[in-house]
């Protein structure tokens, strides 16, 4: 501790030189904090899916539906114990560039197989008498300004109805909280019934059937069982766990673990350089005074340790800055709203940053350490 | 009289590319304690070498170099600095402060190897400070002071941790006649008033009429060696 002062001395001999590469180190771990983060955020939202859950739907593409009359037969397999089923509804509000993530769905059977997602029992009573009801989660409600009682009109470019209108009134008898699954999950519910009987086309599709099941270890075999039911007819299923099938979707964006680990690598190896060159050049300049340090009785290895704390210092100190930047990222609204209100920064992000910045500064501040090590004093101080 | 520095044969030598320089050719010397000694000659002529080797800084190809009953040739490097850190106070041409830190945390990095605490260093350094009299120029960095002010902190460093031996290499190289003086003077009052045993490499004989002996080097052989009365 009573070098310390030794060492932050050294560290701030260059102001502006310390100030620009402790910058580019808080921004490569803020990047690298964000990234990782993101990527622990899709895997906590991933595993809080069950696999109690399957979803079922059209194996050529989930776009081209499946008959309700699929309904009752998936429901007679042994150990399922309740089905919902979704059909995409896509409005917006009052204008197109406003979508609204809306399903047509049972909402009663719905909220059996979601049991995690909380209603109250008179709101999901209020949806099955109200015919153009409809149920949305807490936070959608919050950002529309939205609440119980409200008649709102909600535009569609896919389902007319057969009056011929374009646009659905809807009632809003209920809210739902659904933070457990984060923002990816449907936040607006009509009934399957009216929309089956208002639409003009597409009567009976079903694009995905939600099936609940009693045993979390039967879901292949009931997966199995359903497909095979289905098999070589008009509409043959796929069937896949609740998280096979959010993996699947998030891979259709990129393989984002892949795209994060990559940027994060090529920022880190960048900053690997820059930080090296930075301590390399600032042993260079102070070797007559590390020559004069060793003369006043300073051991190579005690000079060793002085510079390589100087690194240390710079990169555990600007990485901890950066990550702690990134975590007040992930409590901003935009990404809670990706995430769920419970996510923050997870904490292995944090301890893989550090290590990081510790090995960082390991191999940037080990090179010149060394060197400042190996110097000779008679040389260093003739200037050779 | 006791003597603190002994050479004995102590021949040096150096690589220089393929060729092997000797620079010391077989020098004997003994220095007594509490001695003032001017090391004087031509450059080229071993002075530094000499000094470097008395140090600890360097190390003989051949010979034993003693000093306070201490043959430090022998000595590994870490060894060495240890020895240094314990015995030896340095004063250099171009004063060597570090530019970061305040004239009193120069002064106190020597008294970092000690096991002193924080408030036993600090006093030191205070006591030290004074007695170069730059008590009130200690929150001071080094370029916020005049070459002879540096100088008298380096002097302070030297002399903080209290070492057997304080050696000196062209302490006045840099300075003005008149600064120059000053150092040589508080140099000297050093040697009178607290005893300390120097050892000054010179290339000024104003500077060298302050020691109370004189040594000439000449071809890395002693060539003249004289003492002088006070």
């Amino acid at each position: 501790m009573k070098y310390f002062s030794l060492v932050w001395a050294g560290l701030w001999r260059k102001r502006t030189r310390t100030v620009f590469t402790m910058l580019s180190i808080v921004v490569a771990f803020l990047l690298f904090g964000l990234l990782q983060g993101i990527n622990q955020g899709f895997n906590t939202v991933t595993s809080n899916l069950d696999v109690d859950r399957l979803y079922v739907s059209a194996k050529t593409n989930m776009t081209d539906g499946l008959p309700i009359a699929h309904l009752n037969r998936i429901k007679s397999v042994p150990g399922v114990r309740a089905v919902s089923l979704w059909t995409y509804f896509g409005g917006f509000y009052q204008k197109a560039q406003d979508p609204l993530p809306a399903f047509a769905t049972d909402a009663q059977q719905l909220f059996s197989v979601y049991k995690d997602i909380k209603i109250k029992p008179e709101y999901l009573e209020a949806m099955r008498k109200t015919r153009t009801g409809v149920l949305l989660s807490e936070q959608l409600a919050k950002q529309r300004g939205w609440k119980v009682g409200d008649h709102i009109p909600v535009g569609t470019s896919i389902w007319t109805k057969k009056d011929g209108s374009s646009t659905w009134d809807f009632d809003i008898v209920g809210t739902f909280d659904v933070s457990k699954y984060g923002a990816g999950f449907p936040a607006f519910y009509l009934n399957y019934d009216y929309f089956n009987e208002a639409s003009a086309f597409g009567q009976g599709v079903v694009h995905y059937y939600i099936v609940g099941i009693d045993d979390p270890h039967q879901a292949m075999r009931i997966s199995q069982q359903i497909d095979a039911l289905f098999a070589n007819s008009t509409y043959e299923t796929q069937t896949q766990t609740e998280s096979a099938l959010a993996v699947m979707q998030l891979k259709q964006l990129g393989d984002i673990n892949f795209i994060a680990n990559a940027i994060v690598g090529a920022v880190l190896f960048t900053l690997l350089f820059l930080t090296a060159n930075t301590m390399m050049q600032s042993v260079r300049e102070r070797t007559a005074e590390l020559a004069v340090l060793k003369t006043l009785g300073f051991a190579d290895g005690k000079v060793l340790l002085l510079v390589l704390t100087e690194a240390l210092l710079l990169c555990l100190f600007a990485g901890m800055v950066g990550l702690a930047l990134s975590s007040l990222v992930f409590e901003t609204p935009a990404l809670r709203q990706i995430f769920g209100d419970d996510f923050s920064m997870p904490l292995v992000v944090i301890v893989m940053g550090a290590g990081m910045a510790l090995l960082l500064a390991l191999v940037s501040g080990l090179p010149p350490a060394w060197r400042a090590r190996q110097l000779n004093i008679v040389d260093a101080l003739a200037g050779r | 009289m006791t003597a603190i520095v002994s050479l004995r044969n102590v021949k040096k030598s150096y690589l220089r590319g393929k060729q092997t320089v000797e620079v010391l050719h077989g020098v004997d010397l003994e220095i007594q304690a509490s001695e003032f000694l001017g090391l004087m000659g031509p450059s080229g002529s071993g002075k530094t070498t000499m000094l470097n080797l008395i140090a600890g800084l360097d190390q003989p190809t051949s010979g034993e170099v003693v000093v306070s009953d201490k043959r430090i040739d022998k000595l590994s490097r870490g060894a060495l600095a240890d020895w240094r850190a314990r015995h030896i106070g340095f004063i250099f041409q171009f004063y060597n402060l570090l530019p970061v830190l305040t004239a009193e945390a120069n002064v106190e990095v020597p008294l970092l190897l000690t096991n002193l605490s924080r408030a036993q260093r600090r006093e030191r350094v205070q006591t030290v400070l004074q007695l170069v009299g730059l008590a009130d120029r200690a929150k001071h960095k080094p370029n916020e002071l005049s070459g002879g002010q540096q100088q008298r902190v380096a002097i302070a460093r030297a002399i903080v941790a209290d070492p057997t031996l304080l050696v000196c290499d062209e302490p006045t190289g840099d300075l003005d006649r008149q600064s120059a003086e000053e150092i040589m003077n508080l140099l000297q009052a050093l040697n009178r008033t607290q005893g300390k045993t120097i050892v000054m490499v010179t290339h000024d004989p104003r500077a060298a009429e302050y020691a109370s002996r004189e040594l000439h080097l000449d071809k890395g052989q002693l060539a003249h060696d004289a003492r002088r009365v006070a």
